[in-house]
């Protein structure tokens, strides 16, 4: 164990945790603009009480995205400083442009939509929670930029041992980023989608359970539920696309992580496809790379033998089984998460059954929605696994090696300690933030607040608290 | 004016936005438990910095983010170099923003405590880390560290105190200004002590004959932190702040002055640059845009420019 190993396990645990926040923003959010949108337009208080149910959860969220956020952009420098030197000229670009276009705009609105419920005026209220989103959105973009060019590096030469940047736009739509941003992007809404649809399933079990005589009454969760299956069956079929799209890109661009994602040892023409271990379909490797079934796909040892004579000795494969595994769960849990938001959205649609206007969510599916909270989730880090564990030994595909880019000057022991400590501050916060989120989701929308208190405010924190809660106010 | 030139001095810029905005967050995170008497006071305080605290962190990030996209190797560098004052950083930075968002949240008063003791802690750390990290930059020692912490920590109580005096009315108001004198008590001779000190930069940076400047800068530094004393005795709350806010800001371009040309000892700005191309694309983009983000920051300041009250009492 070195600081080498330290510093890339602080890597990993800091960015999967920093991604377990960042979809949520970026997919709750448009969410909650959406009822805000309909509250605006229809003026139905029901949209109301959801905008602010939900977005109670998106800030107690987005606070986490936040401040998990700064690590990301510092520990570049604290662990990575030769990598950071290396490529600085052409990756800080979007990194900057990241913070100067998008940050601003999302920190700057969101407090604007906060704290504005009373002092902006109603339509001017709804656009900064919009543009907080977009914010959201951009500042997605750019980092996925950045993180492409790690994978498939474009647009630079490299003069005295560093990267110069000789084209920001060859850098900003690199081929790798373009099939990549609607990947992530479309995973959050997924993801975002998912739990909306488990809150929603929980929400009518308890009704159910509370009032079981008033089954036919319409229930506040019928919106929400289809906006939500809607999201997530769509959001599915963008990710799938540009899903296979990158893994076209790959073949050409990183052979070595689409043979370990696949098993394959040795370069076979007209390859199988094999879902797991022992079932193989003739061909559809070959098919979905090059959309040549009979296309020849390299495989890692070939790889390993081509990367020798090229770059010099080393070892130049991933880790084989977690790559193979990570690349099966992804497709497996975001498919079964796709899968059960087009059943719901079958289940509920109008006109089934004798012209009852609206089909009651079945109580079965109910309980199967609460799975989509976890199951995209899981896809999603296990896709970034692939992604991140599947690009090594190369933090710069071709450049520059991980081993090469770890700071020289930090010891083991300060990356010990600083690999501790965030991971005990993010263990805390995870567990805190389940709770609180549990007990919101617990508690229910609350109803809409009278504009002015029934009972005169009295010295008891209590009550100052029930009245300031609807501006979502500290 | 050459880019490297220009991207050093809108760094310094960006730092010094940084300074100036989150020293009043910082200051009001630590005052918080003492300004306030009871819950309803205590939203009043942090209610000042509530709609803002987020974006005036983002001048650290953008900060940050423009090292590393023009001086690679000065970003790199400083974050390593400074390995465990900058995780300590992280993490107040951490636990603050979450107490700041999560204390409205919460259902119960005792899991409120914990988030004010983060937002405490939290505001701390980096008000006296960021002062410590840039003095032993200057200065390599541990005492210099110490008095650099110890002013910035104080020069964040201050201009924090100020800033609620500004923004509040009632009792926390009155609570705010005898809290800004005593923290000028102790702000104004650690300045004194310290700001003196920053022009002395042969070491640093062997040639660089601007050292009349910096004297000028630290010596208006001090004259703005002493006006905004004064101000605050009279009850001028918003000339008050403009002083301690100028204070920050001459002080911040002292240390940025002692900084140029060698921004980390043996690294000059020239050596650290990215390409022509890269700052050439970049101060395009940062002209267009850095109008419209200050456009809309100060709009949100102007949005909650309302002083507040205690919502029950």
């Amino acid at each position: 164990m070195d600081a080498l190993d330290l510093a890339r396990w602080q890597f990993g645990v800091t960015t999967v945790y920093h991604f377990l926040f960042v979809p949520l923003t970026i997919g709750l959010g448009v969410f909650v603009a959406g009822l805000q949108t309909a509250w605006h337009r229809t003026g139905k208080e029901h949209y109301l009480r959801l905008t602010k149910f939900f977005g109670k959860i998106f800030l107690i969220n987005f606070a986490m995205g936040v401040v998990t956020g700064i690590v990301q952009e510092f520990q570049f420098g604290m662990n990575w400083s030769e990598y950071s030197i290396f490529v600085g000229d052409v990756f800080g670009a979007p990194l900057a442009l990241e913070a100067l276009l998008a940050f601003f705009l999302e920190s700057t609105f969101i407090g604007l939509w906060i704290f504005g419920w009373d002092k902006l005026p109603k339509r001017i209220h709804l656009a900064t929670i919009w543009i907080a989103v977009i914010g959201s959105t951009v500042s997605a973009y750019f980092i996925l930029a950045a993180n492409a060019w790690m994978k498939h590096p474009v647009g630079y030469e490299v003069i005295d041992g560093k990267a110069r940047m000789t084209d920001l736009w060859a850098v900003l739509t690199n081929s790798a980023a373009l099939a990549q941003v609607p990947h992530v992007v479309g995973a959050a809404f997924v993801v975002g989608g998912g739990f909306v649809l488990a809150i929603c399933g929980y929400q009518v079990l308890k009704e159910r359970r509370a009032a079981t005589a008033r089954r036919n009454t319409p229930s506040v969760w019928r919106t929400p539920i289809r906006a939500a299956l809607a999201m997530t069956a769509i959001a599915g079929a963008v990710v799938a696309v540009s899903g296979d799209m990158s893994a076209k890109l790959l073949y050409e661009q990183q052979p070595m992580k689409l043979a370990a994602a696949e098993g394959l040892t040795h370069d076979t023409a007209g390859a199988a496809f094999s879902p797991v271990p022992g079932v193989e379909i003739p061909k559809l490797l070959s098919f979905l790379s090059t959309n040549d079934p009979n296309a020849v796909v390299q495989g890692t040892a070939d790889i390993q033998t081509r990367f020798t004579e090229q770059f010099g000795p080393a070892d130049y494969l991933p880790n084989l089984p977690v790559v193979f595994w990570s690349f099966r769960v992804m497709i497996v849990f975001g498919m079964a998460t796709v899968g059960l938001s087009v059943l719901g959205l079958w289940l509920t649609r109008r006109r089934r059954g004798g012209g009852r206007p609206q089909q009651e969510l079945p109580t079965w599916f109910a309980r199967a929605a609460l799975l989509a909270l976890p199951l995209p989730t899981i896809a999603m880090i296990s896709g970034w696994l692939l992604s991140e564990i599947g690009r090594q030994p190369w933090t710069v595909q071709g450049e520059l090696l991980t081993a090469a880019s770890v700071s020289p000057g930090v010891s083991l022991t300060e990356v010990a300690i600083s690999l501790a400590v965030f991971t005990l501050v993010y263990g805390v916060f995870a567990v805190a933030e389940a709770v609180l989120i549990i007990r919101h989701v617990k508690a229910g929308p609350q109803p809409a607040a009278p504009a002015v208190p029934l009972i005169p405010p009295s010295r008891d924190d209590q009550t100052a608290d029930v009245r300031l809660q609807p501006t979502l106010m500290y | 004016m050459e880019l490297t030139t220009f991207w050093f001095v809108l760094i310094a810029f960006l730092w010094i936005g940084y300074f100036v905005l989150e020293g009043f967050d910082f200051g009001v995170g630590m005052l918080a438990p003492a300004l306030a008497g009871n819950e309803a006071e205590r939203k009043q305080v942090l209610g000042t910095i509530g709609p803002v605290w987020d974006g005036n962190e983002v001048w650290l990030i953008t900060a940050v983010g423009a090292m590393f996209a023009a001086f690679p190797a000065w970003y790199a560098g400083l974050l390593s170099e400074f390995y465990l004052p900058i995780t300590l950083i992280l993490v107040g930075l951490i636990v603050r923003g979450v107490g700041l968002e999560w204390r409205g949240k919460v259902q119960h008063a005792s899991d409120r405590v914990w988030c004010d003791l983060g937002v405490l802690v939290g505001s701390a750390l980096p008000a006296f880390l960021w002062g410590a990290v840039f003095a032993d930059l200057l200065r390599n020692s541990a005492v210099a560290a110490l008095v650099g912490g110890a002013l910035s920590l104080s020069l964040c109580v201050l201009h924090g105190a100020v800033f609620v005096a500004l923004k509040t009315s009632g009792p926390v108001r009155s609570r705010a200004r005898h809290a800004a004198m005593i923290a000028a008590a102790v702000a104004l001779p650690t300045a004194v002590v310290a700001l003196p000190n920053i022009p002395v930069t042969d070491a640093v940076a062997a040639g660089w004959s601007a050292a009349p400047w910096l004297w000028a800068g630290a010596l208006a530094s001090m004259a703005a932190l002493a006006a905004g004393i004064a101000l605050t005795w009279r009850g001028r709350d918003g000339w008050a702040f403009a002083a301690t806010a100028s204070s920050i800001a001459l002080g911040g371009a002292a240390l940025f002055g002692a900084l140029w040309p060698a921004p980390l000892p043996g690294l000059t700005v020239a050596e650290a640059a990215s390409g022509p191309y890269t700052l050439g694309m970049l101060t395009w983009i940062g002209l267009i845009a850095l109008p419209f983000v200050l456009g809309y920051q100060a709009w949100s300041y102007w949005v909650f420019r309302k002083r507040l009250v205690a919502e029950v009492s």
